[in-house]
């Protein structure tokens, strides 16, 4: 196991990245992870964050990224619920990464 | 790729073995792949879909939550065998209330789970052309 230091606190990650205690996760870590990979994050890239963590809380899995993708439609609104805005958002696909960024693990069917 | 019509037959308790948590792992990868998907419950695997499974005695995760996200992978028909519930002392009640959102009416949600009895079962089974046993 590896680890990413945040805040002068020491977080195991898995081989790829993936934060190993999805409770200890917090904005920082996110946002540190973000930095590291040189990805900026807007509001809106939050907003997908944010979203992906209370899924998970509900359904306990991260979703598909055609799950996400219909359930944010619903969500922020139908401009915002397509493959393109997403991938803009996060070009390294959004479950990959948003689901890093929120502590998830890896989404389920992300083959 | 041709449509095909695959059925999941989940006939475990969900903890003990890892059948029940594998068959639910293959679904929603397999969802992916659009193909027209039901799930049937017989036997102990009527007790996957309990409500308020407590899994903290046995260090597990409980992983009860997953079914209700199966109505965004749009996998809504899901057979559960009258006799077993029965045979259990179960009714629907027990079940959770497993609903997907038709797009096409407004998020309109509906009932998922289709109470049928045995024979009935066998028939959908006998139409399909993929049955996966779990």
């Amino acid at each position: 196991m590896s680890s990413i230091e945040v805040n002068g606190k020491s977080f195991e990650v898995d081989e790829e990245g993936y934060l190993a205690n999805l409770n200890e996760w917090e904005p920082a870590i996110g946002a540190a992870m973000a930095a590291a990979e040189d990805q900026p994050l807007s509001d809106e890239h939050w907003d997908i964050i944010n979203f992906l963590r209370e899924y998970y809380e509900e359904y306990q899995i991260a979703p598909a990224v055609r799950v996400l993708t219909k359930a944010v439609g619903k969500r922020l609104g139908k401009d915002k619920g397509n493959s393109k805005y997403l991938y803009e958002l996060f070009p390294y696909g959004p479950g990959k990464q948003a689901c890093k960024y929120a502590g998830l693990p890896k989404p389920t069917g992300c083959v | 790729m041709a449509v095909k019509k695959f059925m999941y037959v989940n006939r475990k308790a969900p903890y003990g073995t890892v059948y029940a948590l594998e068959s639910l792992e293959v679904v929603l990868i397999g969802a992916a792949f659009d193909q027209d998907v039901s799930l049937a419950f017989i036997g102990d695997g009527v007790y996957e879909l309990t409500k308020g499974q407590d899994t903290k005695a046995i260090g597990q995760k409980n992983f009860s939550p997953v079914y209700s996200a199966l109505g965004d992978y749009d996998v809504n028909k899901i057979y559960v065998e009258k006799e077993s519930l029965e045979e259990r002392g179960l009714t629907l009640d027990d079940l959770q209330h497993l609903v997907w959102e038709d797009e096409d009416e407004d998020y309109a949600e509906k009932d998922s789970i289709r109470l049928v009895s045995r024979a009935e079962l066998a028939d959908v089974m006998s139409e399909q052309e993929i049955i996966l046993s779990f």
